[in-house]
């Protein structure tokens, strides 16, 4: 008896070291995100999983109960190339740079390594490098993003033509580990070079050439790899090669487009390398939405909409073109919606966490249903890379990102009240930097780029 | 299975064209001579042409009266509509195309047609002794890159010889001072030519490479697949005859040593570039079977054009070569017509030879003439209207069809013109109202508008 009793009070005393061991929502509004909208339902998160989601469930009895009275579940925001988890003071290119050797494969870094003579030398490429391995839940932003909403990033290091695999994270944990979802998201890609006077590639047709001869390249690795590994005996062994295996490793290439010429130059581009492509920047998609449609590729589009140059010359007047981009570049995500093209939103280059959230508002003052709004900043991330059988919508059995808010998440001033990730509770705070949820903060005047 | 999307994509595209009749126009054939009459177009193509047609019913009437219709002009050297020109690191850059590259929303197509022109070869710049692959564009403005795109055109590479190759990896940035870099061989005229058979060279062992490993591979032997180079791809392509050569060149000299170069791996060159010193061995150049693509009349601006003369288009052509005048410029491009009346004046070409080394010539040149460069039954509609004789100075662009659609018309640009400016005003005021209507309450929000931005 004694035995027993005791027995009980260590599983009494594990369920109570390990908080929470269940948390109830219950008497809310629920957007599921992948269904109907609930009008007075219940969540079970437990285990840091989604366990029941519906209008009559029972609440167990170990559970923490928040009284959704009057509040709305959202499945966690998830934004799709961000920086979020990457300690600010060590960019991605950084170890790469460290190391000014030259030959192949060991060129990433333009300013420190000498002029490429060609792609044997893999000019602005670290492929194999990965985000994963450098997540830091130091980064303060992480706390921000939360505020704002945000359960969950895509990762992504950024310099190079071929810059590295990007990973999906949580925004929440104790040590790094915890935050990976998936440790390899793709291949962030783009178009830079050194211009001209520079080593190899230093033209926008160089670096498109780069890259094709690395993905023919990569074919062939990985064709004479296998026909070694079969039977090596009489062939001579395939040299090793980082950069490629770090292309063959990522499970989709991201490609820049922006404009409408780069949109069909992209859409071309792809195609011909035959690997699953995300196109990324779209500021002119309302030009290219029936290309886009055609091309079946999903893309992701950037929420930093172009503004008139701030403290520019008056007299210097705006190109029909510039004005008309400026117009009609936040119609794009309804004109995508309405041709039923997979997009995720992203909000990499906005300045505050929270300004993503106003930046979203745009494209619906220009004609997106807040139900597509709210799929491009979560399931159809999800789907795009490859996740969504985990993450993007409240479904029983997928990972517990929730964010309770007052009012909607796209209102005016949005009241985030809980954010839930992993099945943990985390409260917004009033940081300094990023004052967020209920009406604490002013609203900065302009989104504006990160100047790096 | 390709063609049929062609042909499907070609037929969309024909049925977007009328049946109309050009009526009462000086037609300058560039084949038959010049005659007083109409042009019949039909799905895109010249259906009839001569001083009595058949008029097809329902087929839209112009009266030119008296105007003058000329084959869309072609220009055999510009570099517009495209995002990059030059890939300057390396002396063989063969590996990059301008087809990657093209941008259709460049104005200088459409200032082009104002000028009369219908196709340009669109190249790589000179930095290189062997650079980028070039592309033929039509000037469709208002389509997208791959619909610019000459279809079935013989894509083409540029060689450049002389100052430009041999001074590109020499520049000031690259010689002392911070940022100098290691010199880019090659410095002289004896290194570009090192540089070119090196790589044709290189072409003719990689070429060997994968023709050993196809019939060592047919034999069921076991081998690993060589590397695919895409600089050398090209290169084989030249030596098979699948790709033209444009040379920018300037001196006699140069020139015949390409010549001697393309004959040593028994390849030809389609166009010599520039070639300003092309009257001293245009026999020479007549015997390779080169074409010559000219300025007109520009000299002296840089060392290897000081023995450059006005006669130069008119002297090779009297010598045999097939001549163009050609523009390099998206300024000269929009007034070849009157470049091409200067060879009239220095070396007194008719009119007709003179209009034709802007229109058949370059055609011919760039093996496009089976559907360019002439008015004649079967070839695309490709017309440019003037009010006058073409080779005046006074004449101006009327209006330009190709393929039989409409593209530029000098009255509907004039008249469209407030609408745009009333377009943008607009535009403008909605912007500012919308920035009065965001602005912030100055009270409390004044402070976290000034906090200090993170540089």
């Amino acid at each position: 008896m004694r035995k027993i009793f005791t027995l009980l009070l260590l599983c009494w005393g594990f369920l109570m070291a390990q908080p929470p061991s269940g948390i109830a929502i219950r008497n809310a509004r629920i957007v599921t995100g992948s269904g109907p909208i609930i009008g007075k339902g219940t969540v079970v998160l437990r285990n840091g999983l989604i366990e029941a989601v519906g209008e009559n469930i029972s609440i167990p009895g170990d559970a923490w109960i928040i009284d959704g009275e009057g509040l709305t579940v959202y499945p966690g925001l998830i934004d799709s190339i961000s920086t979020w988890g990457i300690a600010e003071a060590t960019p991605t290119a950084a170890p790469a740079a460290a190391a000014p050797t030259g030959g192949r494969g060991a060129a990433p870094a333009p300013s420190a390594a000498p002029p490429a003579r060609g792609p044997e030398d893999r000019p602005f490429t670290t492929s194999w490098l990965r985000v994963a391995d450098q997540i830091n839940t130091s980064d303060r932003r992480i706390e921000s993003a939360r505020n704002a909403g945000f359960t969950t990033a895509i990762a992504w290091p950024k310099r190079g033509i071929f810059a590295g695999q990007g990973a999906v994270i949580n925004l929440g944990g104790e040590k790094p580990t915890d935050m990976i979802i998936a440790p390899s998201a793709g291949q962030y890609m783009t178009l830079s070079n050194g211009g001209f006077g520079a080593g190899f590639p230093a033209s926008l047709m160089g670096s498109i050439s780069y890259i094709r001869q690395v993905m023919i390249d990569a074919e062939r690795y990985t064709k004479v790899k296998k026909q070694y590994a079969d039977n090596p005996r009489g062939i001579s062994r395939p040299e090793y090669d980082r950069a490629l295996e770090g292309v063959i490793e990522s499970p989709r290439l991201l490609l820049p487009a922006n404009r409408a010429v780069e949109i069909t130059r992209m859409i071309a581009f792809a195609k011909e390398l035959k690997r699953p492509t995300v196109l990324y920047g779209l500021h002119e998609g309302y030009r290219a939405a029936d290309a886009v449609k055609a091309s079946g590729l999903p893309v992701l589009l950037n929420l930093r909409w172009p503004e008139k140059t701030a403290n520019g010359d008056p007299d210097e007047l705006d190109s029909l073109k510039a004005l008309e981009m400026r117009d009609r570049s936040p119609t794009t995500p309804a004109e995508f919606a309405k041709r039923g093209i997979l997009f995720a939103f992203y909000g990499d280059a906005v300045e505050q966490p929270r300004d993503i959230i106003r930046a979203v508002r745009k494209a619906m003052t220009n004609g997106l249903s807040e139900a597509d709004a709210l799929k491009a900043l979560t399931i159809n991330a999800a789907e795009i890379f490859g996740v969504s059988d985990r993450l993007g919508s409240i479904e029983k059995g997928k990972i517990a990102n929730v964010v309770v808010t007052k009012g909607g998440i796209f209102d005016d001033r949005p009241q985030v009240m809980h954010i839930i990730i992993d099945g943990v509770k985390y409260e917004p705070t009033p940081d300094a930097p990023t004052p967020g949820g209920a009406g604490s903060g002013a609203p900065s005047m302009n989104a504006r780029p990160r100047t790096n | 299975m390709r063609y049929p999307i062609l042909l499907l994509i070609a037929a969309a595209f024909a049925t977007h064209a009328e049946t109309f009749v050009i009526q009462n126009a000086t037609i300058w054939t560039m084949a038959k001579g010049k005659i007083t009459g109409s042009v019949v177009v039909k799905d895109g193509k010249i259906d009839q042409v001569g001083e009595k047609v058949m008029v097809p019913q329902g087929a839209k009437i112009i009266d030119a009266g008296g105007q003058h219709l000329i084959p869309g002009i072609i220009d055999a050297h510009s570099h517009i509509a495209a995002e990059a020109i030059n890939e300057g690191s390396v002396s063989v850059s063969s590996m990059v195309g301008i087809g990657d590259v093209i941008n259709a929303e460049d104005i200088a197509i459409y200032r082009a047609l104002a000028g009369g022109v219908t196709t340009a070869n669109i190249l790589h710049g000179s930095a290189n002794s062997i650079g980028g692959q070039t592309n033929i564009i039509k000037m469709r403005w208002g389509k997208d890159a791959q619909a610019v795109l000459f279809e079935g055109a013989m894509p083409g590479i540029k060689f450049a010889l002389g100052e430009n190759p041999k001074r590109a990896g020499n520049s000031a940035q690259n010689v002392g001072g911070a940022g100098a870099r290691p010199l880019r061989y090659p410095a002289t005229r004896m290194g570009v030519e090192d540089v070119i058979r090196q790589a044709f060279i290189d072409a003719s062992e990689y070429r060997k490479t994968w023709q050993d490993y196809r019939a060592r591979l047919a034999k069921g032997e076991r081998i690993a697949e060589p590397k695919r180079d895409l600089k050398l791809d090209p290169l084989v392509e030249v030596l098979e005859g699948k790709r033209h050569v444009h040379a920018h060149c300037y001196r006699a000299d140069e020139i015949l040593m390409l010549l001697r170069v393309a004959d040593e791996f028994g390849f030809k060159i389609r166009t010599l570039q520039h070639v300003l010193e092309g009257y001293k061995v245009a026999k020479e150049i007549a015997a390779h079977g080169a074409g010559a693509s000219t300025f007109s009349d520009w000299w002296s601006y840089k060392v290897e054009a000081f023995d450059a003369i006005p006669y130069n288009a008119a002297i090779m052509h009297k010598k045999g070569v097939l001549v163009s005048l050609n523009s390099d410029s998206a300024e000269l491009m929009r007034h070849l017509n009157t470049e091409a009346a200067k060879v009239v004046k220095y070396g007194g070409v008719t009119e007709e030879e003179a209009l034709a080394m802007v229109t058949i010539n370059p055609a011919k040149q760039l093996g496009i003439d089976t559907r360019v460069g002439s008015i004649e039954v079967g070839k695309d509609a490709d017309l440019v209207l003037y009010d006058k004789n073409p080779l005046s100075n006074y004449a101006k662009v009327q209006r330009v069809w190709i393929d039989g659609s409409p593209y530029f018309d000098r009255d509907k640009d004039i008249s469209d013109r407030a609408a745009k400016e009333a377009r943008k005003k607009g535009l403008m005021e909605k912007e500012k109202q919308q920035a009065q209507s965001q602005m912030p309450p100055m009270k409390k929000e004044g402070g976290a508008a000034r906090r200090p931005q993170s540089w």
